[in-house]
């Protein structure tokens, strides 16, 4: 039997156009060849995959004849959901903007970092002794003057730090703050002539902020009777006071307003003041309007304006009660004789001129 | 019949009955009705008017072919299988294509339809390769199988239209095609 013939039985028996007889024949023949029954199956299945295939041609056909039929243009304008022109511009140009962010940001968070911003954003309380190595040019100035100052045969370092100081009594004890004395290998004032005075600390309190120093060189003549009191009781938020310090190398008055009866962050040693001070200022008495010293400046509050504070007086008074009366060799009495009260300002500062001191720290 | 059903969305039990009757009518209005739902989700999810051709025709013939083979049963809105069958075609042509971002912008409700298109694939490989084949087969051979085994034409018509002198020179072509064919489909991997 040939091939095509053999394929001609199969299909006369799949299609069920044999007689009964070559039927029965044929599948008897089925049974007994096994390759024969395998090419009947699979002529079986490859002719409905046939037309299988065709019915799919057939739909597809219709399919894309009913397709054809459709505005599909007109339908896809109206279906078509239109992003918003932020969105399209964002699709656009997607690329070109965010290489341009990224410059941006680049460039902010650089300049941020070069010029320190990012170092130093939170507040801060800062000494106001005047840190003279901060400020070169004004360095060289306080050294000039020093060496024009300073007797013959002398040798001196310029000063380190800086502060100011009053005087609490005629025979030569003046007070600052412990922080412009820390760590001083020597201390000495100046008054307002230029004169300069060599000092030796006589007692520190740190915890109040009080240093009190003595006048120990052979040079310096008794004061006149000091004009001002130190007041004992708190003085009242809103009330006019003023300080008188050395920020720079002159005295310089700053008045101002009595803002708070705290200090930073509640400090109750305190007061918190509004007054023009700066670096320098720190041991500058703090008075009020009938010259009484009610406080002694020694802080200021870093990134906010008029944010000043001064430790208070009666912690000065309790200082002075502390000092071991050992260490003191001339007798320390404090006036309590006001003779400031009811003069103007301009007399106050006047008098007041001959007791603030400029104090120079010298240390390795 | 209505003039208003003869042109309006089919009932869905309407589109059964129409397939299984062959019905061009609903095939059609089948066709229309949906059409704008799936070149709208399309054409919002990064494709055009002609992926959305090919996804609707892919979905409305795994839809045919269910309801032919009578294993089709209508558990949800006919409108909500045909989006979830697109949808689900569409979400892989582009994760095919890399152009899948990882959303889809939905238009309306729509069911886990995985093993309805798996189904599938099985058949479309096999009609692949057999588009492939009678492509390779040339003429007169791919007009004689498809005249005799998908048009059911009789030997004599073949006969007639090819000008064979008789039937049997006329068969003893068929089984050459077919031959020919059945190696050119088998061959395939």
């Amino acid at each position: 039997m040939s091939e095509n013939e053999l394929l001609e039985e199969i299909e006369r028996y799949l299609n069920g156009e044999m007689t009964g007889e070559e039927c029965d024949r044929f599948e008897l023949l089925r049974k007994e060849n096994a390759d024969l029954n395998s090419r009947v199956t699979e002529h079986k299945h490859f002719t409905a995959l046939l037309k299988q295939y065709g019915e799919r041609l057939e739909v597809e056909k219709r399919l894309d004849a009913i397709h054809n039929e459709i505005d599909v243009h007109a339908l896809k304008d109206e279906l078509t959901v239109q992003p918003s022109w932020v969105v399209q511009l964002w699709r656009n140009h997607q690329s070109k903007i965010s290489v341009a962010a990224s410059i941006a940001i680049f460039a902010v968070l650089g300049t941020l970092f070069f010029t320190g911003y990012l170092s130093n954003r939170e507040q801060n309380y800062v000494r106001l002794r005047g840190e003279v190595a901060k400020i070169s040019k004004k360095a060289d100035n306080i050294n000039d003057k020093l060496n024009s100052l300073n007797r013959p045969g002398k040798v001196s370092n310029p000063a380190k730090f800086r502060g100011t100081g009053f005087a609490l009594s005629s025979n030569g004890y003046i007070v600052t703050n412990y922080h412009v004395v820390s760590n001083a290998d020597s201390v000495s004032v100046q008054n307002a002539g230029g004169k300069s005075f060599s000092t030796r600390v006589v007692y520190t309190e740190p915890q109040s902020d009080i240093a009190i120093l003595q006048i120990t060189d052979p040079s310096f003549k008794n004061l006149n009777p000091i004009p001002y009191s130190i007041r004992k009781s708190e003085s009242d938020v809103g009330e006019n006071v003023f300080t008188i310090g050395y920020p720079g190398n002159a005295m310089v008055l700053g008045p101002g307003y009595l803002t708070a009866s705290t200090g930073f962050n509640g400090d109750s040693t305190a007061y918190q003041v509004s007054i023009p001070v700066d670096y320098g200022n720190s041991g500058g008495p703090l008075l009020d309007s009938k010259g009484n010293v009610i406080g002694i400046i020694n802080a200021k509050q870093s990134q906010v304006e008029g944010a000043h504070f001064a430790v208070k007086s009666n912690y000065l008074i309790n200082a002075i009660h502390n000092i071991p009366a050992d260490s003191l060799n001339k007798s320390l009495n404090i006036n309590t004789h006001n003779t400031l009260a009811g003069l103007s300002l301009k007399q106050q500062y006047k008098k007041l001129e001959n007791y603030i001191f400029l104090v120079r720290v010298y240390n390795q | 019949m209505s003039k208003d059903l003869n042109n309006g969305i089919p009932a869905d039990t309407e589109v059964i009955l129409g397939i299984l009757n062959n019905s061009e009518n609903v095939l059609k209005r089948l066709y229309l009705a949906y059409f704008p739902m799936v070149l709208r989700l399309i054409v919002n999810n990064n494709g055009n008017e002609d992926d959305a051709k090919d996804i609707y025709q892919e979905a409305i013939i795994v839809l045919y072919n269910k309801v032919k083979a009578g294993d089709f049963e209508l558990s949800s809105k006919l409108k909500t299988y045909i989006y979830s069958v697109c949808r689900r075609l569409w979400l892989k042509r582009l994760s095919q294509l890399n152009r899948y971002a990882g959303d889809i912008k939905d238009f309306q409700d729509y069911l886990v339809v995985d093993d309805e298109i798996e189904n599938d694939r099985e058949r479309d490989i096999a009609f692949n390769k057999m588009g492939n084949a009678m492509q390779l087969l040339g003429e007169p051979c791919k007009t004689i199988i498809e005249d005799f085994y998908i048009h059911n034409r009789s030997m004599q018509q073949i006969c007639e239209n090819f000008g064979y002198t008789n039937s049997d020179n006329a068969k003893t072509q068929k089984y050459k095609c077919l031959q020919r064919l059945k190696k050119l489909f088998f061959q395939q991997k």
